[in-house]
């Protein structure tokens, strides 16, 4: 296996590596004398550092090229296509879909954060309390996370079908008309935001459960003996000495949040009528959901989450830093 | 202390129907792949499987046999090729400190915001010139970029806490940096190993948004586009989509029983220090 995948990226190495960071890999000899330890340690570096080249560098590399000419299929195997600078941008930008896409991400993750943090926090503090069964529990938790995207989204669907779905059975039980879950333009964003959030909570609930552990338990039985309540000691001491870890939380939520795609396109595929298009759903819809694929504008669709996500992890990096360091 | 028992009974009642609620999804997979079909519009549908039938599974071994094996295959190469780039690179930044090494870190940390969607379609470029599409290599390695980074951050994590005096008297017995790495340090990061392949599989088996693009079509797909193809072709079988997804699940299901600690280990060591 490591053979036959590390063999063929041998040859295009010098002219990239430079572009990777990984200047400081191979001085010349003569000039920095680097010790034997460095070259073994580039030398075990070596492979991962071709592959992020090979591998992330030059698909991200494509994609910008994408977005600037204008690709049809035939120019894209022949590999012609006209350079045409910003105009796929600008064809996105007076995209009357533009807008609507731009509300649906933001509402999207503005929402799912929200939630997914507020529920996994509330889990995580009950899940602390360590009764009887709740390490099994708290495992049980996990199961929405480690389900494939395409599970979770599939049984959604089922469960929120107009007709059949077991949601709206219950909605009758007790009275309510029959929603529209998935085919109604005013609540199909709805449904994907919360098939989301049931996703999202365990990975909120494992990492704020996590940041709980390192409370020191003294702090609550001193509050408890200065006659602090529970829901004073969790305002007073959980939550300020959580929010390291509710930033990393947050920020790691943000930008995975921003990424998704697979939920909304296989319960709603961003419809109906754009009602549930988010940047994820409709970059791919412009480059490989209709007959005739639009790659340069999905690219420059693309691109702008791109940016949006290096903005976020940017500050998520810095974050992450000031606390290794703190 | 009697009553504090009581009290931690009370909670573990609430936390039963808490996940209950939470897992009433997966339950009710199961209940529709059990359903039989002159029941599947029944309004309000059964709350248990009273008629239970496997003819939804029946159908899942008649058509969906390839795309399980699909995966399968998918799954492992991945895993190999994660383990196999990433091990290494995680002794190098957790013990010979590398010139660089900082910016190689922050690389892989950036790596993951990408979103999938650009790297789908990068890859789609690249591999449409080379005639790379619907090939089931072409899939591991699209695949090993939704684990790389990851297995790096895991095993520098895990290896910078192999105690250095190890290393040093390895080397002073003679031994150069990859017998160390070869017969010490990977051998102690088993659990890391363990880790990363987990997350691995788990990764590339679920993964929808590279199979949609890469190998649509293709004479090889994996189980999410058999089970995606189901749904698409306007299939009125909810049992038989819904038997499918609960084995499409089986590999989570296995992990969470088998190796929970290694998933909750995993999932903290992304996010938090320590």
């Amino acid at each position: 296996m490591s053979h036959t995948t590390r063999v063929p990226h041998r040859r295009p190495a010098p002219d990239h590596s430079g572009a990777a960071g990984a200047a400081p890999a191979a001085p010349p000899p003569a000039r920095r004398r680097p010790s034997s330890q460095q070259w073994a340690a580039w030398a075990f570096l070596t492979p991962v550092t071709l592959y992020l080249v090979l591998f992330y560098a030059y698909p991200l590399y494509r994609n910008i090229d994408l977005s600037l000419r204008n690709y049809t299929v035939r120019s894209f195997v022949q590999g012609d296509a006209p350079f045409t600078g910003l105009q796929n941008y600008r064809t996105v930008f007076d995209d009357p879909t533009f807008a609507p896409a731009l509300l649906h991400t933001v509402v999207f993750t503005a929402v799912c954060l929200v939630f997914q943090y507020a529920i996994g926090l509330a889990l995580a503090v009950f899940f602390n309390q360590h009764f009887r069964l709740s390490a099994t529990l708290r495992a049980l938790f996990l199961v929405p996370w480690l389900l494939p995207l395409i599970v979770s989204a599939s049984t959604w669907s089922w469960m929120l079908n107009s007709d059949s779905g077991i949601v709206n059975a219950v909605l009758h039980a007790v009275g309510v008309d029959p929603v529209n879950w998935l085919t109604s333009p005013s609540w199909s964003l709805i449904s994907v935001i919360i098939a989301n959030i049931w996703i999202g909570v365990p990975f909120n609930l494992v990492v704020l459960y996590s940041g709980l552990q390192s409370i020191p338990a003294g702090l609550y039985e001193a509050a408890a003996l200065d006659g602090a309540g529970p829901w004073r000691r969790f305002w007073s001491i959980t939550f300020p000495l959580l929010r390291p870890v509710s930033a990393i939380t947050l920020l790691l939520g943000l930008v995975y949040t921003l990424k998704v795609f697979d939920i909304i396109w296989i319960m709603t595929k961003g419809g109906p009528a754009e009602s549930s298009t988010t940047f994820a759903t409709w970059s791919y819809q412009l480059g490989f959901g209709n007959l005739l694929p639009a790659f340069g504008p999905g690219a420059a669709v693309g691109n702008l989450l791109v940016v949006a996500a290096l903005v976020f992890g940017l500050v998520y990096a810095r974050v992450q830093r000031k606390q290794a360091l703190s | 202390m009697s009553r504090s028992g009581k009290r931690t009974w009370g909670k573990t009642t609430v936390g039963v129907l808490l996940t209950g609620i939470m897992l009433f999804p997966v339950y009710w997979m199961l209940n529709v792949s059990l359903t039989r079909d002159q029941d599947m519009r029944k309004s309000p549908p059964d709350l248990f499987p009273v008629h239970a039938t496997l003819s939804g599974y029946r159908t899942v071994l008649e058509e969906q046999l390839p795309y399980l094996g699909t995966s399968l295959v998918i799954g492992l190469g991945t895993v190999a090729l994660t383990v196999v780039l990433s091990a290494p690179a995680g002794y190098a930044l957790a013990k010979l400190r590398p010139r660089g090494g900082g910016v190689l870190g922050f690389v892989l940390l950036a790596a993951q915001m990408i979103p999938g969607i650009i790297m789908a379609m990068g890859f789609y470029a690249i591999y449409l010139q080379l005639g790379m599409l619907q090939s089931v290599p072409g899939l591991i390695v699209a695949d090993s970029t939704l684990a790389v980074p990851f297995a790096v951050l895991i095993f520098t994590a895990f290896m910078s806490g192999i105690p250095g005096e190890l290393l040093q008297a390895a080397k002073t017995d003679g031994a150069g940096p990859w017998r160390t790495f070869r017969s010490i340090v990977l051998p102690m990061s088993r659990n890391a190993v363990v880790t990363v392949s987990l997350f691995a599989f788990l990764w590339s088996w679920s993964d929808f948004i590279f199979a949609s693009t890469l190998v649509n079509g293709g004479a090889h797909e994996p189980i999410t586009l058999g089970i995606y193809h189901y749904i698409g072709n306007n299939n009125q079988e909810w049992n038989a989509i819904m038997a499918t997804a609960v084995v499409a699940s089986l590999p989570a299901t296995v992990i969470l029983v088998l190796a929970q600690r290694y998933v909750a280990a995993g999932v903290t060591a992304g996010a938090v220090k320590d």
